[in-house]
């Protein structure tokens, strides 16, 4: 006999409101412990903020006004209390290279890289699912094998050298995509001018505004750094679905649907896979995180003008206001991600919802 | 030789170190029959000796300059994959270069693993409030994206080698912390625990001599694993100018240094890039195939 600890079974909407509830607790601490990391750092930068204002020849007077003008006489704990109160009202500072507002570059910036990812990952689900799936159903068969070593190759594979190599095979030699940048240089000009940018992603942007030559145009460039990221996360995706699928392949119904005469292919595409949907969530959310972060490197070599490619500029020339500020960009929607994918799966599996 | 392997597969064995040694030896014989597993050990074998006798191997000095002899192409008399831009044998450059990556993988791998298995390890033995601080702080870790705080950290410690190990210690050792917390929950109730402690033996002496070891295995493992990303990160660091500073030769800054030239001369790039794949693909198979012989869970399969 099983003992219910509660008499009255638990409305499962609750139980769902109360998972949002800590999450968002969760989400609240993790974010304020992000923001102290990055409090941290910018407190031990050997570059002084006032040296870096008023430059080397100002009087003592002036270095005291300027430290009391910027708080750094204060005691620690209430620094950090207003770093907090102004990143969560959206001041990230000013930019030292362009003093202008860091929230405003990082916002232009954003929409590239989310175009990268988001397209990179879609290519992965779609690559990586099915290629999972079958190599489940036959393990231990060269499909298999394949699919393994050429999933161990992508997590051995630098990113940034695997878009060199791209850029040498398919632009410099075969010429079957476009280089570096998000358009060739004669459309950047009329993209500027004529299009109106909804989105920020070049290929939402010039299909809603109908130039389609532009289109195709923008697709040649993004189609390289694109695949490549969607290798990476296929490497992951096609792994973690072959894992849950070998799981769900073993359960009882399974064995049930095929006695039945239930034809394989619908046991497998619809029955299983369906099951497996849910953890599959986590994954692609968790896949999603790692790629707008992975897109650093990436951005970097095909000077894509991204996020990524802001932090590394903003690097090489000391400009740590950028360089926190998008961190704690990143740093932000990975966290978001992570934790929506968490109450994805709670809200889809009521096994996790305990 | 012989007489050796009857001693290993005693089945009563007379001492602690027979029957472990014979428990090692079984795990050899199954590790033996996966050969992805063994081209993995082969590769790091090779980056072993490749690190240990670079100045023997190498045909040329890897810092030296010969202006006369730059970019010369692969399978050039003297120079088996060329050179770079300062005209330095490519060939020497990585051989040396496999003596950093070593040096920064051992770094990490004496950091990052031994914090991580402190902290869960205290975390899961005590439990209560230390617990919840303990692994609230490693899920807020565990949730930032590591090669941007590393990019971030090294951006303000300054560039270096020192600095990049530092910052890949301190975005890797959330999950040792949840794999030795994990562990410790499992045995902190047992009754050899208990007998310790009856003998009077304080925390630390209950945490460093009788539970650490039973997490050790678990660990080792996600060492393994872990390793090729810590050359990929350490790579990245070197590539954007924050890792090894030049002329010294380390893989990732020699990629970015061949950047340049990628389409005239494609060599300068393509060869430390590949040094790295093979490298961490060695370490990613070996894992794997450690994984399934030390780890009884994940063999069902």
């Amino acid at each position: 006999m099983t003992e219910y600890s509660s008499p009255l079974p638990r409305s499962p909407l609750l139980s769902v409101l109360r998972q949002i509830g800590n999450t968002a607790v969760t989400l609240l601490v993790t974010f304020i412990g992000l923001l102290a990391v990055t409090f941290i750092i910018s407190r031990v930068v050997p570059i002084d903020p006032v040296t870096s204002i008023l430059g080397e020849r100002a009087t003592n007077a002036q270095i005291e006004q300027t430290r009391e003008a910027l708080g750094l006489n204060d005691p620690l704990w209430q620094q950090f209390a207003i770093y907090l109160g102004d990143t969560l009202t959206g001041d990230l500072g000013t930019s030292i290279r362009t003093r202008e507002p860091v929230l405003q570059e990082v916002a232009r910036r954003f929409p590239a890289t989310l175009e990268l990812a988001t397209l990179a990952t879609v290519l992965g689900v779609l690559l990586g699912v099915p290629a999972g799936v079958i190599a489940a159903t036959k393990p231990g068969s060269w499909f298999d094998q394949i699919t393994r070593l050429i999933g161990l190759m992508g997590y051995s594979m630098p990113i940034f050298w695997l878009g060199l190599m791209g850029l040498l095979l398919f632009y410099g030699h075969l010429g079957w995509v476009g280089g570096p940048g998000r358009l060739d240089a004669v459309y950047q000009m009329s993209y500027d001018f004529d299009i109106t940018p909804y989105s920020g992603m070049i290929l939402l942007d010039t299909a809603l505004n109908g130039r389609w030559d532009m289109f195709a145009n923008a697709f040649s460039h993004i189609i390289l750094p694109a695949g490549l990221l969607a290798y990476i996360s296929m490497a992951y995706i096609s792994r973690m679905t072959r894992s849950f699928m070998m799981n769900e392949l073993g359960q009882e119904y399974i064995t049930t649907a095929r006695v039945k005469g239930m034809p394989e292919y619908r046991v497998i595409w619809v029955h299983a896979l369906k099951n497996v949907m849910v953890p599959l969530i986590t994954v692609v959310a968790l896949s999603y995180a790692y790629l707008l972060e992975g897109a650093v490197l990436t951005e970097t070599i095909f000077a894509w003008p991204g996020l990524g490619s802001y932090i590394t500029d903003a690097l090489m020339v000391a400009d740590m206001p950028a360089v926190l500020g998008g961190t704690v960009v990143v740093g932000a929607a990975y966290i978001g991600l992570n934790m929506l994918s968490d109450l994805l799966y709670r809200l889809v599996d009521p096994r996790a919802r305990a | 030789m012989s007489g050796l392997i009857t001693w290993l597969r005693d089945p009563n064995p007379a001492s602690r170190m027979q029957s472990r040694l014979g428990q090692s030896y079984l795990n050899w014989l199954r590790l033996r029959r996966n050969p992805l597993a063994m081209i993995g050990l082969c590769i790091t074998l090779v980056l072993l000796f490749a690190a240990l006798f670079a100045p023997l191997l190498a045909p040329h000095d890897p810092i030296t300059q010969d202006l006369g002899r730059r970019l010369l192409p692969p399978l050039t008399a003297g120079n088996l994959l060329g050179t770079d831009d300062f005209g330095r044998d490519i060939l020497s450059r990585i051989l040396y270069g496999s003596r950093t990556t070593l040096y920064i993988v051992l770094l990490v791998i004496l950091t990052a693993p031994v914090a991580g298995l402190i902290i869960g390890t205290v975390a899961g033995y005590f439990g209560g409030w230390t617990d919840i601080a303990l692994m609230r702080l490693t899920d807020i870790f565990l949730a930032f994206p590591k090669l941007i705080l590393a990019l971030a950290l090294v951006a303000v410690l300054g560039p270096g080698i020192e600095n990049a190990v530092l910052a890949i210690a301190l975005t890797a050792w959330p999950p040792y912390a949840r794999v030795a917390r994990a562990e410790t929950l499992t045995v902190r109730s047992s009754d050899y625990i208990a007998a310790v402690k009856l003998q009077g033996a304080g925390p630390i002496r209950v945490i460093w001599g009788h539970i650490i070891p039973m997490c050790l295995p678990s660990v080792i493992i996600r060492v393994t694993l872990d390793m090729a990303g810590v050359i990929l990160t350490a790579a990245g660091l070197g590539f954007l100018g924050l890792g090894v500073q030049p002329p010294l030769p380390e893989w990732g800054l020699m990629i970015s240094a061949g950047r340049k030239y990628l389409f005239e001369q494609w060599w300068v790039a393509t060869m430390p890039g590949l040094a790295i794949f093979i490298v961490s693909l060695g370490f990613n198979l070996l894992g794997d195939g450690l994984r399934d012989v030390l780890d009884p869970k994940s063999t069902s399969k």
